[in-house]
């Protein structure tokens, strides 16, 4: 199990609570469930140390909505590669409400959907490989393709601009 | 045409890559069965009965003159020698080894042609009118907007793992060819009150097990904003389409469960947030793929030519063909060619190697090198000067190309069925040629006249037996191959669901049902009446007398 996020292995330094779990006094980093966040909104929010949530399918991101700068971490679930609810979370959750957190997929997380997860918002990805090669399989997926058709939140410049970008120079050549 | 340029070819380019190395790391072993399955589905290769199948897109029908010989190279190259156009305007290749595909890939490419997305749990191959920009009916030529739908639904980062596979539609005629109302989504381009041209959005219309006709959610949406729209569409279906069960987790499902008011409003809250987000086209985009799929060059010409009339006098079949192939074109003096694939006992939508090698060079030397693929399983060539329509039919005639069958009893719509299929419950392509057999004689079927016959070998549906005048779902009972006969469906702006009659028939039986039932119809009939006009008048009661007597 290795997580890659920004071209490194990162350390792992979230304690994931399930709902009965005691929440630590200190002030560690904590990822709860979207139920448990509903639920013991205030108290978790008043404590020190990262609030993060785990979002699975079925979830609503808009229940982040108002309170989407106090997470410094959203973990999204993808229980099986075919379940794709996740990349709508993560749309959802940059481009509506503008999170600028950690977007963490997790779960059957798989060479051939990174590319997509990471146009879909995500940054960070939990890979069930040892370190070396969960790093090389990120790098590989991410260099994979370079044209993109679609605008997403990820900035990457899409065919449709670059050829509007190409009409501009050739008018402002032209005249 | 739309020409690819430097970005859609790089884009290709990389994905035959990508593929070479999927396929690598499924046979090295990297990749078990199931963690390949929905990559090599993605990119149109599934496992059939007797060996894998590959299907290649062809972007809303439309091909040049070289990339419908390069189908001939991989047919020959790849395959056994043919290939099969489907009810999606693609071809499929029955018998490509695994480990060559890459290559037939890469031979592809060549040409700009690819596999994308003609499988798997993503948006599929937009479809459309097989004559837009050349059709006499036509509002708009829908094809620029098929393109930018094409490029948006390409990869789409968010919609790849959707519930289920999604089919978009468009129709820039009235006169619906493109079956849009039986499509996750159909778009119908019309005018509104402000005479701006733009589209009636339809959602959640489809066959397969739990057939339906879409429903309207937007009466109209102007063409800078269709596709946020279209994204708006999806996401809610991504987020909330049923997962439970692939039965149900088609749009249509969602749709008809949660009522077409609650996805309107979902939807209509969704787009409200990226309406004038990067999705909107401008004015000047969509200009420049209008210019894209200008007319070709079009001589001006009298709309008659008198060379022609004289060749239809002299050919009694040419002027058969003329009649039930020939449409009539926008530009005068020109004409939309029909080419049949529905030979009398051959098997609907198969072509040889040959025959589309000849096909693309009479594209180019004919059609301005434009040949369609349509929904029916036939191609068409269509831009064709009046005055050498008789030089094009007579080196169709050569190649076995000129079956004057369009429209009517023997142009059958089938799947391929148990011959091939690994979800076929029956046969398909036996029936439809032993129909086509039966109902052979060219004067028979012109009395006959327009009869859509539709043979689907399971409840999948691919054959859309749902929507044939005369439908034939084929189903296994206790090992033994018979035949459900539905009556009245329709895929046409008017579209309907066909009514299944009563029990099925056997093998045996069911050809003499069905020329039962057109005997009745005949026998029934007002002048000018189609089987369907006549149906609708008069029901089910007088067919299924016919076919069951006081059963």
């Amino acid at each position: 199990m290795a997580i890659v996020k920004n071209d490194s292995v990162i350390e792992n330094d979230w304690v994931a609570l399930d709902d009965e779990a005691l929440v630590p006094e200190s002030g560690a980093n904590v990822l709860v469930s979207l139920a448990r966040f509903k639920a013991e909104r205030d108290a978790l929010i008043a404590r020190n140390g990262g609030l993060g949530v785990l979002l699975v399918p079925g979830d609503a991101p808009e229940d982040l909505a108002d309170d989407i700068d106090r997470f410094s971490l959203i973990a999204v679930k993808f229980p099986s590669y075919t379940d794709g609810r996740g990349y709508s979370y993560g749309r959802v959750l940059r481009e509506h409400y503008g999170y600028q957190g950690e977007l963490r997929a997790v779960g059957d997380v798989l060479r051939d959907q990174i590319l997509n997860m990471h146009r879909c918002g995500f940054d960070a990805y939990e890979l069930a490989d040892e370190a070396d090669v969960a790093l090389e399989k990120v790098r590989a997926a991410l260099r994979e393709m370079t044209v993109y058709y679609q605008p997403t939140g990820d900035g990457r410049v899409t065919a449709g601009s670059l050829r509007e970008r190409r009409r501009a120079a050739l008018e402002l050549g032209g005249s | 045409m739309y020409r690819y340029d430097d970005f859609d070819r790089q884009l290709v380019a990389e994905r035959t890559t990508q593929f070479r190395d999927q396929v690598a790391r499924r046979l090295s072993g990297e990749l078990t069965e199931d963690q390949f399955k929905p990559l090599r589905l993605m990119n149109g290769v599934y496992l059939q009965l007797h060996a894998y199948m590959l299907r290649i897109a062809v972007p809303y029908g439309t091909m040049n003159g070289n990339q419908m010989r390069m189908l001939g190279h991989i047919a020959r190259t790849y395959d056994k020698g043919y290939g099969h156009f489907t009810t999606r305007q693609n071809i499929q290749f029955n018998w490509p080894k695994l480990n060559e595909i890459p290559d037939a890939l890469e031979d592809l490419a060549t040409v700009e042609m690819h596999a994308i997305q003609t499988s798997g749990n993503c948006i599929r191959n937009t479809t459309t009118d097989q004559y837009a920009g050349a059709a006499a009916d036509e509002i708009e030529d829908p094809r620029p907007y098929c393109e930018l739908i094409r490029q948006w639904s390409t990869f789409h980062p968010e919609f790849t793992y959707l519930p289920r596979k999604f089919k978009i539609a468009v129709t820039g005629s009235p006169n619906d060819r493109a079956a849009v109302r039986v499509h996750d989504i159909g778009l119908r381009m019309h005018k509104n009150d402000a005479g701006e041209t733009g589209f009636e959005v339809i959602v959640g219309g489809g066959l397969g097990r739990t057939p339906f006709v879409g429903k309207t959610v937007r009466d109209f949406i102007g063409k800078n904003d269709l596709f946020s729209y279209l994204e708006a569409i999806l996401r809610v279906y991504n987020r909330f389409g049923r997962r439970d069960n692939k039965y149900k987790a088609r749009i249509k499902i969602l749709v008809h469960e949660v009522g077409v008011e609650e996805i309107s409003r979902l939807v209509e809250e969704e787009w409200a947030k990226i309406k004038d987000g990067s999705l909107r086209v401008s004015d000047d985009e969509i200009a420049q793929y209008i210019a894209q799929f200008a007319p070709p060059a079009f001589e001006e010409l009298r709309d008659n030519d008198p060379e022609f009339e004289r060749r239809k006098q002299a050919h009694p079949d040419f002027a058969a063909w003329v009649r039930s192939n020939v449409i009539a074109h926008k530009q005068p003096g020109y004409a939309i060619a029909n080419i049949s694939l529905k030979p009398i006992g051959g098997i609907p939508g198969d072509a040889t190697a040959e025959q589309m090698e000849l096909v693309g060079d009479l594209a180019d030397q004919y059609s301005f090198g434009d040949v369609r693929v349509t929904h029916e399983q036939n191609l068409v060539l269509p831009h064709v000067k009046k005055a050498e329509l008789f030089a094009l039919w007579a080196e169709l005639k050569n190649a076995g190309l000129a079956t004057a069958n369009l429209g009517f009893v023997t142009d059958i719509i089938a799947c391929p069925g148990l011959d091939y299929c690994a979800l076929a419950t029956a046969r398909s392509i036996p029936l439809s040629q032993r129909i086509s057999e039966r109902f052979g004689d060219l004067d028979r079927q012109y009395d006959i006249g327009e009869l859509k016959i539709k043979i689907s070998g399971c409840i999948n549906a691919c054959g859309h037996h749902h929507v044939g005048h005369i439908g034939i779902l084929g189903l296994d009972k206790r090992g033994k191959e018979f035949y459900q006969i539905t009556l009245g469906g329709d895929a046409s702006q008017d579209a309907s669901i066909g009514k299944i009659a009563g029990a099925g028939f056997s093998e045996a039986e069911v050809v003499d049902a069905i020329e039962a039932l057109i005997t009745r119809y005949i026998d029934i009939r007002n002048v000018g009446e189609r089987f369907i006009d006549t149906y609708r008048r008069v029901g089910m009661d007088p067919f299924k007398e016919v076919l069951y007597g006081d059963r």
